[in-house]
C-alpha cells in the first residue's frame, strides 16, 4: 500500500517533469544564448555599466561572481544588523553579529542554513535580503553551470559568456515568471501571503495564541524553485501555512526538481547533442530513484533510531503528509541543495538518516541544486570519462574535449573540497577539547553514534549548501555558527572557481571529431560508469564515519 | 646500375618474427635475480619521493617499524578500538609494509632489467674506434678521397661535420650520411638482423649508424652527431628507462591518484578524533594499515613498470620511440598514412597477363615479352619470364644476343638479338619515343588500341608495360602489353576493417596515377588515397587532417619525407632512411617495416589500457578492504558493526593483517600483467569498455573478498591472532 502510493506519487512527478523537460530545457537554452535583451534588462545593463554583448574570460567571469556574492554577503549582513530600524520590524531587535554573518553566508551560498529562528527576522530583511538572495544565488549557480556548458560547446575560445547577462536573464526570465505562477498556485492551496504580523487569537480551550502571518507564498515558491530551502517559519515546510496539504507537498517537490532536471536538456541543446543531455538526465534519475527507494525501504520498515524507540515510523512526521510524502520530500530536498523539510530528519530511522546524509555527501548531483547539480555531475562525468578513456586505450575526451593533466587537476580538486570540509569540520568538533566541550555540553541533545550523526549531518549540509539539519543539534553556538558559515562559503565558491577554470580550459580547446574509437558518452554503459563513480567515490570517503555514526546506530 | 637491383632490407610481413636477440621471456628467475639489488637500492627515500603513493607506504613502514621496536619498552602493543592486539601484530604489519614497498621496487627493477641487457649489447658497439679523416679533402676534385693522405683520430674526438673514410672490415666511427660510395653494412649490432644492408651516397639510404661494420667497399661518411649524442647513446638511454619523461596521460593519472591519496589521508587523520566520541580510538599501527590499504598502492606500485614495459615492447619489435609521449600519441592516432609499396602491396609488381595488339600473333608477343625480360633481374622481370613459362613459352638467348639493361635515360630494358632485331619493354611513352626515333612511325590504329588497353589496365589497378620490336631496317611495331599487377598483401582488408572499428582511418599514399591508386585502394579496403603524392602534398594532407582534430601517423624514409614526418603526430622513420628523416620522426623502425605502424598503434593503446585496468582494479579493491578493516577497528566498542564483517574474519588483528598482506601480494601477482600489458583486441570503444569494466572493475571488487578471506584462513593459526 505504501509502495503503491509512493509509486503513484513518483509517477505523477515523473510525468510532470517529463512533459516539461524539453520545453523548459530548450527555453533555458534560448534564454542563455539569445542575442536580444528585454527593455528592463537593457536598463539594468545601462545602470551597471555592462556591455551585454561582451563575453568574459573565465577569470573575469569568476571575479564577477565573487564580487557580486561578496556584495550580497555584506548587504545581507548589514540588513540584519539594522533590522529594528527598518520598516515592518515586527518589534524584533538587531541580529547579533555571529548569527547575522552565518545567515548572510548561508543565503549567499544558496544554502539557507538557518542558525536563526525563521520568525526572528523582520519582513524587510526577509524580502529585501533573503528573498533577493534566494533569486540571485540560484541564478548564480545556473550561470556557472551555463558557463561550463559554453566551455564544452565553444571551440578555441577565450571567453565563456557574460556573468551579468546570465545572472539577470536567469533571474528575470526563468526564476521570476515561474515564481509568480507557482506562488499563485500555492496561495490557491491556502499558503499565507499577507503583511499582518502576529495575530492574537483565542482558542477553543480559552488559551491565547499568536499566529504569525507574512509574505509566505512568495518566499515559499522561490525557496523551492531556487533550491534554497530557507523557510519563512522555523518549522519550514512542515508548517501548515507553508505547506498545507499532501498535494502542495508534492507540488513543492515538483518546483524543487523542475530546473535541476531540465538543465540537462539545456546542456544537450547548447552543446548540440541532445543525447548527451539525456545521458546526464538518466544518470541523475537513476541515482534519485535508487536513493529514494532505499530511504523508503528503511522508513517503511521503521527499524532503529527514533521511530524504533517510539514504536512507530510516524515519529517526527506530519500526519497530513504521511510516510510517503515525507519520504519523497526528504529525498528530494537532500538530493538537491534545497534543505527545506516537511518532516524532522533527525527522527528518521538510523539508516534512513544515513540515506539523507549520503544524498548530500554524493555532492548533491542527482539532480542537485539549480546549476550546481549539473556542474557537479559534469565534473563526475569528466572523472568517469578519464577512467573510461584509459580503459579503452585513448586519451580521454568528453564531447571532443581532451581531459589532460590540467583538466584532471581541476576535477580532482573539485572532488577533494567537500570531503575535506566535512571531515575537517567533524574531526575538529570532536578532536579539539574546547570545541568538543561546546559540542557535547551545549549543542548535542543525544550521545554516542546519534550525536555524531547530528554533527556529521550539520557539516554535510553546510559544505554541500543544503541547509537542512538534524534538529537535535543546537547550531547557534559560536563554534558551529562560525565553522558552518566557513564550510558553506568554501563549499560553494571553491568549487565554482574550479568549475569556471575548467570551463575556460575546455573553451580554449578545439573539438576532436568523434570516431568509432571515441568512447560514446550517451550509452547505458557510460551512464552506469558515471553513476558508479559518483557512488564509489562517496562511499570510499565516508564509509568509516558513516560506519561509526548511522550504521553503528542502525545495527545496534 | 639498375635502381631496382639492390633492395636493401626488404620490407617484411606484419607477422615477421622478431630477431631472437631481442626476444626475452616475460619473467624468468634470472631476471628476478638480477633485479634484486635494484629492489633494495630503490628503498632510498630520494627515489621513493617521486612516487607519492609509494612514498606514503614507505613512511608508514618506517613508522610501524619504529613502533614495533619501541613496544617492548612501553609495555606491549597499544589496544586499538577497544580490542587487545597480539604482541607480534605491529611487527607483522611493519614487515608486510616493507614487503609492499619492496614488491613495488621489484616490479620496476624487473622492467628496467629487461632493457639493461639490451643496453649492454649496445654499449659494446660504443667502444672507441679509430677514424680516418682525409687531409685536405676536396669534394670537387677528388670526391672519393682516393689520392689524399688519411689522418687517424679516435672516434671520441670526431666533431660534427667531419668527413671520415671507412673501408671494408672497419667499424663506422659515428652516425652520419654516406657522401660518396656504396657499401654493404652489417647492422646486426643494432637491429639484430644478420643480413647486411646496402648504404649508398645520395638517395634515401645514405644514413649509417656508429658502431656498425662495413663489410665491403669503401665509403666516405659525413658525421652528423656529436660523440655522446649518437643514435646508440639515445637508444641506450631509452631502453634503460633513464630518460623516461612522464607522459601527459601518466601525469593526469598521477594527479587523480594523488588526490585520492590525499582524501584517504584526510579520512585516516580524522578517524580517531571522530571515533573517540562514539567509540574508542584506533592505534597508530592500525591507522597506518588502513591508510596503506586504501590508497591506490596497486597501481602506484606498478605505474612506472607499466611505462617502462610499454617502451620495452616497442624495443622488442625493433622500434625505438624517442619519447613516451610518442607511444601514447600512437594510441590516439585517428589517421594512418600508409605507403602503398611495401605496406599495402608487396614491394614488387607481378606480371599477370599478356595482351597482344590486333594483327600480332600471340606467339610473337609472348616470345618477345619473355626475350625482353630474360636478362632482367628485377622481380618484375622474373615474374614475366615465369608467366611466359607457365603459358608454354620456352626461349633461350643465343650467345650473340646483347642484353640492354634498364637505364634511367631510356626507361626501357630489353635484348638485341643476333639477327639485328631489338626487343624492348617499358612505359608506353618511352616505347613510342623509341619507335619514333630515327624517323620511325607508329600507326594511329596501333596507338589508339594501345591507349585503350593501357587505360583498361590502369583502371584495374595495374601497370601497363609495352613490348615492341624493331628490325634491323629500323621498322618497328608495337606487339602488345604486359599487365603488371600490384599484389595486395593477404589479410590487409581485414586488418583495415579492424582499424576502422577502432576508429582509425587508413590513407594509402602512392606515386601512382589516380586511376591505379583508386583501384588498389578499393582492393585493399583503405578509406582514402593520395595519388601522385609529392612530399608537399603529404604535408598538406597531414595539416588538413590535423586541422580537423585528427592525430596522424605516418612512415617515411627519404629526406623529402622529413617535413611530413615532423608534422605528423607519430612519425616513424625507417632505419634505412636518411638521417634527416630519422631526426624528424619521433620513432625509428630498425626493421624498416612500414606495416609495423599498425602494431605501434596497438602498443600505444595497450599501454593506456593497462594503466586504466590496474587503476580501476586498485580502486575497486578498497570496498573489500573496508569491509575487512572498519568492523575490525571498532567492533570492540560498537559490537553492532560485527554485522559488517561479511567475510567472517577471525579476529580484528587477523582481519587487519590479512588486508595488509593481500594488498602486498596482489602487487606481485599483477607484475606479469604490468610487464606484458593487458591483452588488446581491436574492437570499438564501447565494447572494449564493457569488457574491461567487467574484468577489472567487477573483478577488482570480488577478488579481494576471496583473497583476504583465504589469507585469514591461514593467519588465524598464528598464536594470538
Amino acid at each position: 500500500m505504501l509502495w503503491a502510493s509512493l509509486a503513484a506519487s513518483i509517477a505523477t512527478l515523473t510525468l510532470l517533469l517529463g512533459l516539461l523537460y524539453r520545453p523548459m530545457g530548450d527555453y533555458m537554452a534560448w534564454v542563455y544564448s539569445s542575442a536580444k535583451n528585454l527593455k528592463v534588462e537593457r536598463w539594468a545593463y545601462a545602470v551597471m555599466g555592462v556591455d551585454p554583448a561582451k563575453q568574459q574570460s573565465w577569470r573575469a567571469y569568476l571575479r564577477a561572481v565573487l564580487y557580486f556574492s561578496l556584495a550580497g554577503l555584506l548587504l545581507l549582513y548589514l540588513l540584519q544588523r539594522v533590522q529594528q530600524w527598518l520598516p515592518y520590524s515586527q518589534g524584533g531587535g538587531n541580529v547579533e553579529p555571529a548569527i547575522a554573518f552565518n545567515t548572510a553566508a548561508s543565503f549567499v551560498a544558496n544554502t539557507n542554513w538557518q542558525a536563526y529562528s525563521g520568525e526572528t527576522l523582520s519582513y524587510s530583511v526577509q524580502l529585501a535580503g533573503l528573498t533577493v538572495q534566494n533569486f540571485v544565488s540560484a541564478a548564480t549557480g545556473m550561470a556557472v553551470a551555463v558557463a561550463l556548458i559554453r566551455g564544452l560547446a565553444y571551440r578555441r575560445s577565450g571567453v565563456i559568456g557574460n556573468f551579468w547577462v546570465d545572472l539577470i536573464r536567469g533571474s528575470l526570465r526563468i526564476l521570476l515568471p515561474i515564481s509568480i505562477l507557482g506562488a499563485l498556485v500555492l496561495i490557491t492551496a491556502g499558503v499565507v501571503q499577507n503583511f499582518n504580523g502576529f495575530t492574537q487569537v483565542h482558542t477553543l480551550t480559552g488559551a491565547q495564541q499568536l499566529i504569525p502571518g507574512g509574505p509566505v507564498a512568495s518566499q515559499e515558491v522561490i525557496k523551492e524553485l531556487g533550491t534554497n530551502g530557507g523557510g519563512f517559519y522555523n518549522a519550514n515546510s512542515s508548517h501548515p501555512f507553508e505547506n498545507p496539504t499532501g498535494w502542495t507537498s508534492l507540488f513543492e517537490c515538483f518546483l524543487i526538481l523542475l530546473i535541476p532536471f531540465s538543465l540537462p536538456r539545456t546542456f544537450g541543446t547548447m552543446v548540440g547533442d541532445k543525447r548527451q543531455g539525456y545521458a546526464i538526465l538518466v544518470t541523475m534519475a537513476v541515482l534519485y530513484l535508487g536513493s529514494m527507494a532505499a530511504l523508503a525501504a528503511f522508513e517503511f520498515s521503521g527499524h532503529g533510531g527514533a521511530p524504533g524507540l517510539a514504536g512507530a515510523a510516524m515519529e517526527g512526521k506530519e500526519t497530513r503528509f504521511g510516510l510517503v510524502q515525507s519520504v519523497i520530500f526528504a529525498a528530494t530536498t537532500t538530493l538537491t541543495s534545497t534543505g527545506a523539510v516537511n518532516s524532522m530528519h533527525d527522527s528518521y530511522t538510523s539508516l534512513g538518516g544515513m540515506m539523507q546524509m549520503l544524498n548530500m555527501l554524493l555532492g548533491e548531483i542527482a539532480p542537485g541544486g539549480v546549476g550546481s547539480g549539473l556542474y557537479g555531475m559534469l565534473v563526475i562525468a569528466v572523472i568517469a570519462v578519464f577512467l573510461a578513456g584509459l580503459l579503452v586505450g585513448r586519451t580521454p575526451e568528453y564531447l571532443g574535449k581532451k581531459i589532460g593533466p590540467s583538466q584532471m587537476k581541476l576535477a580532482s580538486l573539485y572532488i577533494l573540497v567537500m570531503p575535506l570540509l566535512v571531515l575537517a569540520g567533524v574531526a575538529l568538533s570532536f578532536g579539539v577539547p574546547a570545541l568538543k566541550g561546546s559540542i557535547v555540553n551545549e549543542s548535542l541533545a543525544n550521545t554516542g553514534s546519534h550525536g555524531l550523526s547530528e554533527v556529521l549531518y550539520a557539516f554535510a549540509s553546510g559544505a554541500n549548501n543544503n541547509g537542512s539539519a538534524f534538529a537535535g543539534l543546537d547550531a547557534s553556538t559560536p563554534w558551529l555558527t562560525a565553522s558552518i558559515a566557513v564550510a558553506m562559503l568554501l563549499g560553494r565558491f571553491i568549487p565554482i572557481a574550479l568549475v569556471l577554470a575548467l570551463a575556460g580550459s575546455f573553451a580554449a580547446q578545439d573539438k576532436i571529431p568523434a570516431t568509432a574509437g571515441t568512447l560514446p558518452t550517451h550509452r547505458p554503459l557510460f551512464i552506469s560508469l558515471t553513476a558508479g563513480t559518483a557512488v564509489l567515490v562517496t562511499a570510499l570517503v565516508f564509509f568509516p564515519v558513516l560506519a561509526l555514526a548511522p550504521i553503528a546506530e542502525g545495527l545496534m | 646500375m639498375s635502381t631496382t637491383q639492390v633492395k636493401p632490407a626488404q620490407p617484411q610481413e606484419a607477422s615477421t618474427p622478431q630477431p631472437a636477440s631481442h626476444r626475452s621471456k616475460l619473467m624468468s628467475w634470472e631476471q628476478i635475480r638480477t633485479a634484486l639489488p635494484g629492489m633494495f637500492k630503490k628503498l632510498d627515500p630520494r627515489l621513493q619521493w617521486h612516487n607519492p603513493v609509494m612514498f606514503l607506504v614507505w613512511i608508514g613502514a618506517c613508522l610501524t617499524s619504529a613502533i614495533a621496536a619501541a613496544e617492548p619498552f612501553i609495555g606491549g602493543p597499544q589496544a586499538s578500538g577497544g580490542t587487545q592486539v597480539p604482541v607480534s601484530f605491529t611487527a607483522a604489519v611493519a614487515i608486510w609494509l616493507w614487503l609492499t614497498v619492496l614488491f613495488a621496487n621489484l616490479a620496476e627493477s624487473i622492467a628496467e632489467g629487461r632493457g639493461k641487457a639490451q643496453a649492454e649489447t649496445l654499449r659494446k658497439t660504443r667502444t672507441s674506434t679509430p677514424a680516418f679523416i682525409p687531409e685536405d679533402y676536396d669534394q670537387l676534385q677528388d670526391p672519393g678521397a682516393l689520392t689524399v693522405q688519411l689522418r687517424e683520430v679516435s672516434s671520441a674526438d670526431l666533431k660534427l661535420g667531419d668527413t671520415v673514410v671507412v673501408s671494408a672490415g672497419q667499424l663506422i666511427p659515428g652516425d652520419g650520411d654516406v657522401i660518396w660510395g656504396i657499401a654493404s653494412v652489417d647492422e646486426s649490432a643494432i637491429t639484430g638482423e644478420s643480413a647486411p644492408v646496402v648504404r649508398e651516397a645520395g638517395g634515401d639510404r645514405s644514413a649509417v649508424t656508429g658502431g656498425t661494420r662495413v663489410l665491403s667497399d669503401r665509403i666516405l661518411v659525413k658525421i652528423t652527431s656529436r660523440p655522446g649524442e649518437t643514435f646508440v647513446d639515445r637508444m641506450i638511454a631509452l631502453v634503460e628507462g633513464a630518460s623516461r619523461a612522464r607522459t601527459p596521460n601518466e601525469i593526469a593519472l598521477n594527479i587523480l591518484l594523488s588526490s585520492l591519496s590525499i582524501v584517504f589521508v584526510a579520512v585516516v587523520l580524522t578517524l580517531n578524533p571522530i571515533a573517540s566520541y562514539p567509540a574508542s580510538p584506533a592505534s597508530l599501527t592500525v591507522l597506518i594499515a588502513l591508510l596503506v590499504c586504501l590508497i591506490p598502492t596497486t597501481i602506484g606500485a606498478l605505474l612506472s613498470a607499466i611505462g617502462i614495459a610499454g617502451m620495452d615492447r616497442l624495443v622488442q619489435r625493433n622500434v625505438l620511440a624517442m619519447s613516451g609521449r610518442a607511444v601514447e600519441a600512437a594510441g590516439d592516432v585517428t589517421t594512418l598514412l600508409l605507403d602503398k609499396t611495401g605496406t599495402i602491396t608487396y614491394g614488387n609488381r607481378r606480371a599477370s597477363a599478356f595482351a597482344e595488339l590486333t594483327g600480332v600473333r600471340r606467339e610473337t608477343m609472348l616470345q618477345a615479352a619473355v626475350y625482353s625480360s630474360l636478362a632482367d633481374p628485377t622481380p618484375e622481370g622474373t615474374s614475366i619470364v615465369d608467366l611466359g613459362h607457365e603459358l608454354g613459352v620456352d626461349v633461350k638467348p643465343d650467345a650473340h644476343s646483347k642484353v640492354v639493361p634498364f637505364s634511367a635515360q631510356t626507361r626501357m630494358s630489353g635484348l638485341d638479338l643476333a639477327d639485328g632485331t631489338s626487343i624492348r619493354k617499358g612505359a608506353s611513352s618511352a616505347i613510342i619515343a623509341w619507335l619514333q626515333e630515327d624517323g620511325g612511325q607508329v600507326a594511329a590504329v596501333q596507338a589508339a588500341e594501345l591507349d585503350e588497353i593501357a587505360t583498361h589496365i590502369s583502371v584495374s589497378g595495374g601497370t601497363p608495360l609495352v613490348v615492341a620490336s624493331k628490325q634491323a631496317s629500323g621498322r618497328g611495331e608495337i606487339l602488345g602489353v604486359i599487365h603488371l599487377k600490384d599484389i595486395v598483401k593477404e589479410g590487409l582488408p581485414q586488418r583495415f576493417e579492424q582499424l576502422r572499428a577502432m576508429g582509425i582511418r587508413t590513407v594509402m599514399v602512392t606515386g601512382d596515377n589516380p586511376l591505379t591508386a583508386a583501384a588498389i585502394a578499393a582492393e585493399a579496403g583503405v578509406d582514402d588515397y593520395l595519388a601522385e603524392a609529392t612530399p608537399e602534398q603529404k604535408l598538406h594532407y597531414i595539416r588538413r587532417e590535423q586541422e580537423g582534430g585528427a592525430l596522424v601517423a605516418m612512415t617515411g624514409d627519404g629526406t623529402n619525407d622529413a617535413p611530413a614526418l615532423a608534422q605528423a603526430d607519430v612519425g616513424v622513420a625507417m632505419n634505412t632512411g636518411t638521417s634527416a628523416a630519422k631526426e624528424a620522426g619521433n620513432m625509428v623502425d630498425l626493421d624498416s617495416d612500414p606495416t609495423k605502424l599498425i602494431d605501434i598503434v596497438a602498443i600505444g593503446k595497450q599501454l593506456l589500457i593497462t594503466r586504466g585496468a590496474l587503476t580501476t582494479f586498485s580502486i575497486a579493491n578498497d570496498i573489500a578492504k573496508y569491509f575487512a578493516i572498519i568492523p575490525a577497528i571498532f567492533v570492540g566498542a560498537l559490537p553492532g558493526l560485527q554485522a559488517l564483517n561479511i567475510m567472517g574474519l577471525h579476529s580484528p588483528a587477523s582481519a587487519v593483517l590479512s588486508a595488509v598482506i593481500f594488498n602486498a601480494i596482489v602487487i606481485v601477482f599483477l607484475v606479469p600483467l604490468a610487464l606484458r600489458g593487458v591483452k588488446y583486441r581491436p574492437m570499438n570503444a564501447a565494447k572494449t569498455l564493457g569488457r574491461n569494466i567487467m574484468i577489472y572493475g567487477l573483478g577488482g571488487i570480488v577478488t579481494p573478498f576471496i583473497g583476504i578471506w583465504l589469507i585469514d584462513q591461514l593467519i588465524r593459526f598464528i598464536p594470538g591472532f
